[in-house]
């Protein structure tokens, strides 16, 4: 067989899932903004947009957004780095990953219970003498949740580019009398950069628009864009205005995938080309 | 190559065998005929028990589903999909429903126990001759608080939750209607409202309950009082029996400026399949006996005189969840104000939750 026809024939599946899944929803998505509650075609959810509370909502959830982004990248890069120097790696690796198996919303009630007046956080607080602590509905407990949800998505990327790095790497830069301050910072960092991008790509975008840990354990006193989406859906059906955060919503996801991109410059340092 | 042959050939084995498997459980669960029926009910809004007796007397398989908004379930039912026969919602909904031409007309003659309604729940405005809609459950909305927790505070008023003493003590439901609702009926005004001014102050007042939020949830509200985790909770009156039922300290008000009343209702959506099923749920839901069985069970007020007759007299005689019909002339029905201003609501209450202060 021509290898060329069947490699675009196997591609065939491909493309149907992309068509209908992918490009399908997006484009529907594009069009009802279009519309106002009437089924008129107007630009009036985009301009509902920037004069309302949306802008402030989005600012909001960028807020928060980097900062589970940036707790994530805090703790896993140093558990990613002592994950491959430990004897039994894929072990370690394995009890990361199982977690994120487990159902989003199971976790996130089960969180209700530790971080509550009664819960376990606060007996441990009472005992060291730091008396009950109102955990549960405050900004600290969204962010914890938040990055220990999503922080496995963080530390597979760190952990797969740290693994590939090549050794004769750093003891080059040793012999070279770099610090390890120093090693770390211009040989380590920079040849693992496209991980963190990853990581952040997997961690950012979804934490735009959590809405299940928002409500409960945030209490709805941190709302992010998935709130409103959610709201203008199935409370005030008004699709239109929904569509229009949802549009605005993939730009955003788009320019961070722009910034996050990777670039390939010559051959990678490792000595594999992707 | 072959290997991945080999894997689709094994993800294709099982997935058959788990179909098989579906079927003939399905199979055996509705063989005795009279088909089966899927309800559309609010969430811990029936005895289960009753689901089952129902399916041992009459044979029909009951499918069992819930939603947590009227908005929700409306949506879900305007989608199709699945044909819901039975579902429950509350009266500005059912104006809705019947606009959007959503419902069957109910056939009275095939509900015998209609007359076990009291007839003052029957022919309301939202739905007149109850051609399209019967009687499940009504209630209100009101103040929970726990006494223990409090120093002596009560509840006479809406303003009494500004109170600065209650420091992130309160959690409100999460639901537009009811927490602007609430700020208007503070200010005096209609919990109908579309007065834009009117619905502004009301917003700028609630900014200011801030300090006093714990949190804005929805069912687990009825866990947090329970745990005493909050002392105040703006909820209905049924979570709050629901609270009380675990809880003894927990107490319920209704404040004197007025709040909502409410009449949820079993009605037939158009998605129905077995219309005959639907009418036979409905008939054996105003049964008195199953009637009182599941007020007793869900905890809100049952508009069925036989069943209150063979209830708890203490039950049925608490004002608090049975209230007068001179008191319930201070309260307000929900009305159908239409998507853009349900949208305005809504907006809100958004705005509420970003603004709130600290």
């Amino acid at each position: 067989m021509n290898s060329k026809g069947a490699r675009s024939f196997y591609l065939i599946p491909y493309y149907i899932w992309i068509a209908l899944f992918v490009i399908a929803p997006i484009a529907l998505v594009v069009y009802y903004s279009f519309f106002d509650l009437q089924g008129n075609l107007t630009l009036e959810n985009y301009q509902n947009f920037f004069s309302s509370v949306y802008l402030r909502l989005t600012l909001s959830s960028f807020w928060y957004a980097f900062l589970v982004t940036f707790f994530s990248i805090l703790i896993a890069y140093p558990t990613a780095y002592w994950l491959t120097k430990t004897k039994h790696k894929q072990l370690w690796l394995l009890l990361i990953i199982i977690p994120s198996w487990i159902n989003l919303l199971l976790k996130t009630y089960a969180f209700i219970g530790i971080f509550g007046l009664y819960g376990p956080a606060n007996k441990f607080l009472a005992a060291i003498g730091l008396g009950e602590q109102q955990i549960l509905f405050t900004d600290f407990s969204f962010i914890f949740v938040s990055v220990y949800i999503f922080i496995p998505f963080m530390i597979l990327p760190i952990f797969n580019s740290l693994d590939k790095l090549n050794p004769a790497l750093m003891d080059a830069s040793r012999d070279l009398g770099a610090s390890s301050w120093m090693t770390f910072r211009k040989v380590i960092f920079p040849l693992t950069i496209n991980g963190v991008k990853s990581g952040v790509q997997a961690v950012f975008i979804p934490a735009l628009s959590l809405f299940v840990i928002t409500r409960l354990i945030a209490g709805n006193k941190v709302i992010t864009l998935g709130t409103a989406i959610e709201q203008q859906f199935l409370v005030t059906q008004n699709w239109g205005m929904g569509s229009t955060i949802a549009v605005f919503l993939i730009l955003f996801m788009i320019i961070i995938m722009m910034l996050t991109g990777q670039r390939e410059k010559g051959g990678s340092a490792n000595g594999k080309t992707k | 190559m072959k290997s991945i042959i080999q894997a689709t050939v094994a993800i294709l084995v099982a997935s058959a065998l788990l179909l098989y498997g579906v079927s003939v459980l399905e199979k055996s669960s509705a063989t005795t005929g009279g088909g089966s029926i899927t309800v559309y009910n609010w969430g811990e809004y029936i005895d289960p028990e009753l689901v089952q007796q129902f399916e041992d007397e009459t044979n029909i398989n009951v499918v069992y589903e819930t939603f947590d908004s009227n908005e929700a379930m409306m949506t879900k039912i305007e989608q199709g999909g699945t044909s819901y026969d039975v579902a429950m919602p509350s009266e500005y909904a059912i104006e809705k429903m019947k606009e959007n031409d959503l419902l069957i007309p109910i056939d009275s003659e095939k509900i015998p126990n209609l007359t076990n309604i009291d007839p003052y729940f029957l022919d309301l405005p939202f739905d007149p001759g109850n051609e399209y809609s019967i009687p499940y459950f009504w209630g209100t909305v009101g103040i929970a608080y726990n006494p223990t927790l409090l120093e002596g505070q009560t509840f006479e008023s809406w303003d009494d939750l500004w109170d600065p003493t209650l420091k992130q003590e309160v959690i409100l439901v999460d639901s537009a209607r009811e927490v602007i609702g609430m700020g208007l009926n503070s200010l005096g005004y209609s919990l109908n409202s579309t007065d834009v001014s009117e619905l502004r102050e009301a917003t700028d007042k609630l900014k200011t309950l801030g300090p006093n939020t714990k949190a804005i949830i929805g069912d687990e509200i009825v866990e947090m009082m329970r745990r005493e985790e909050a002392a105040v909770a703006l909820t209905w009156s049924g979570q709050a029996a629901d609270m009380m039922w675990i809880n003894e300290n927990i107490d319920y008000s209704v404040p004197e400026e007025g709040s909502n009343l409410w009449f949820d209702n079993m009605v037939i959506p158009k998605t129905s399949s077995n219309v005959e099923g639907a009418h036979a749920f409905i008939n054996f839901m105003l049964d008195a006996e199953v009637a009182a069985q599941n007020a007793d069970y869900v905890g809100y007020s049952t508009p069925n005189q036989a069943a209150i007759e063979i209830m708890d007299p203490e039950v049925t005689g608490d004002e608090r969840f049975y209230p007068p019909e001179e008191l319930r002339e201070r309260l307000e029905v929900y009305e159908n104000l239409g998507l853009e201003m349900l949208g305005i609501y809504n907006e809100l209450f958004l705005e509420f939750k970003m603004d709130m202060e600290n």
